[in-house]
């Protein structure tokens, strides 16, 4: 059975991976391509890359940073910043880029979304769409005009594109869950896929957005980065709950103790002591 | 995978991975050269006559796809390649669709014709969306020589709004999407996967490495 995904977005500023608050605040997190690397190792189902400082400095995410994330990243890359031509995307596909998300050009460029999934096929070009209020919004203006996202995700479906990428932008960072209704409405509405984006804090926000909407995808940023094996654990907490997710990291922690935010907790010393004595084989490809 | 994954180095294996402008060769051969081969990718004839395998990748559709592989000269260079010399050959995605006789996407299109069979929509309930994307079981039919180092149900990452429809002599391994549907093909010497071998971690590589110890590495 098709599985639903967990994805992993990764927010670069002024070539700076970052977390990001509300579209306002930014903290630091570190190089890009590292936190692709150890995002692909923890099993993330897809990586999302998003150069958020390129619109607004009038140029496209580039294409030598995504050749350096794109040499460790081992599961499919989306990458976006500024798309606005044939020519960006295939440079951006050269440099190792499965996907492009395609933000602006939606309201501008409708001729060129479509020539694009005509020339790379629908797969390889994702709808990014931001919500806030419950209107499309606009982010290099900071403004909504009025438009309503299932009507605006349904020109997207119609100029070509294959999956939508939906971010609730008043949920950016806040950890309170994803929009429900929002995610609800929009893939009900589609015959192509959506990628629930904007409020992760718990397992829990995962399981539920999955169990309410047909959304296909969850994904987060903040949510990954401040602890190890932070993906393999939300996995095995979906798995638990019987949500059909890929888990195939040697480590699962299907069987570790927990505490109620899903932190883990202390073996007992028995536990401890008798894993001393156990030899794990190294796997070889 | 991590740290825990060693990765056994050192191959001459001839790699080609045949690049004619369409679809991802730099995400394919940044895979084959994670598991210590030296892959080329270029579309030189000389090259791809010296290359012990190829790799036919591919995205996007498939009549695009066809006429670069004919104005390039690369139709007729791969079928006495691949059909008169019997080189191994694995196609990936649309680079396996392209295998079929003919496919349906956007008109008619005749393809190379290696494997018996025709391109479809994909024609599922409204519930489940197209394309297909995402990590999807597959269920075995052949085992060798793609999955001999996979595990029994492995999964690997789709991303296809058409699919390879043949006989089931031709199928190494189907996935389910509200029905089966083609996720592995071979005949011969000539093999091709729906899914993304490159891009679905720990299991695309044993695939790859299956593939490529079969041949000779």
């Amino acid at each position: 059975m098709l599985k639903r995904r967990i994805a992993a977005a990764v927010i670069v500023k002024d070539g700076i991976a970052v977390q990001s608050i509300g579209f306002q605040r930014y903290l630091p997190l570190g190089r890009p391509e590292i936190a692709v690397e150890f995002l692909s190792h923890w099993g993330a189902d897809e990586i999302v890359l998003l150069d958020i400082s390129a619109a607004r400095q009038r140029r496209v995410v580039s294409p030598e940073l995504v050749k350096r994330v794109a040499a460790r990243c081992l599961v499919p890359l989306a990458v976006g910043g500024g798309i606005g031509s044939v020519d960006d995307i295939d440079r951006l596909l050269q440099a190792g880029a499965d996907k492009v998300c395609i933000n602006r050009a939606l309201f501008h460029a409708p001729d060129f979304v479509t020539a694009a999934a005509q020339k790379f096929g629908n797969q390889c070009v994702v709808a990014s769409i931001d919500v806030a209020g419950g209107e499309v919004y606009e982010y290099l203006s900071a403004s909504t005009g009025g438009l309503d996202p299932l009507t605006f995700a349904r020109r997207a479906e119609s100029l070509g594109v294959g999956e939508i990428l939906l971010n609730a932008v008043e949920r950016d960072g806040r950890r309170a869950g994803f929009d429900v209704d929002l995610n609800a409405v929009v893939s009900a509405g589609l015959t192509i896929p959506v990628i629930a984006l904007g409020g992760a804090g718990t397992p829990g926000h995962f399981r539920e957005v999955f169990q309410r909407t047909n959304v296909r995808a969850a994904c987060a940023a903040n949510f990954f980065h401040y602890s190890e094996h932070s993906i393999i654990r939300l996995k095995a907490d979906l798995l638990n709950d019987d949500l059909a997710v890929r888990l195939e990291t040697s480590a699962t922690y299907r069987e570790a103790p927990r505490d109620g935010e899903g932190r883990l907790l202390k073996k007992s010393d028995e536990e401890l002591e008798r894993l001393l004595y156990i030899r794990i084989e190294k796997e070889i490809i | 995978m991590g740290a825990e994954v060693l990765y056994r180095m050192s191959s001459r294996l001839k790699v080609v991975v045949v690049d004619y402008g369409v679809g991802n060769t730099h995400s394919v051969a940044n895979a084959v050269a994670f598991l210590g081969y030296a892959p080329s990718v270029t579309a030189d004839p000389a090259a791809l006559n010296r290359a012990d395998v190829l790799v036919l990748p591919g995205v996007g559709a498939f009549a695009p796809a066809m006429q670069t592989l004919r104005t390039s000269g690369l139709v007729d260079l791969l079928a006495e390649l691949v059909v008169v010399k019997r080189k191994p050959i694995l196609g990936i995605c649309l680079g396996m669709q392209l295998m079929a006789e003919d496919s349906e996407e956007n008109g008619h299109h005749v393809g190379l014709g290696w494997i018996p069979g025709h391109v479809r929509r994909l024609r599922v309930p409204s519930e489940y969306p197209v394309p297909q994307v995402g990590w999807n079981d597959v269920q075995l039919l052949q085992r060798d020589p793609l999955f001999n180092r996979t595990g029994d149900t492995p999964n690997f990452y789709f991303d296809h709004s058409y699919h390879f429809v043949c006989e089931p002599a031709f199928q190494a391994a189907v996935c389910d999407y509200a029905g089966p549907v083609t996720a592995a093909v071979q005949r011969d010497n000539v093999f091709g996967v729906q899914f993304h071998p490159e891009k679905s971690q720990a299991s695309g590589l044993k695939l790859l490495r299956g593939f490529f110890v079969s041949v000779g590495g």
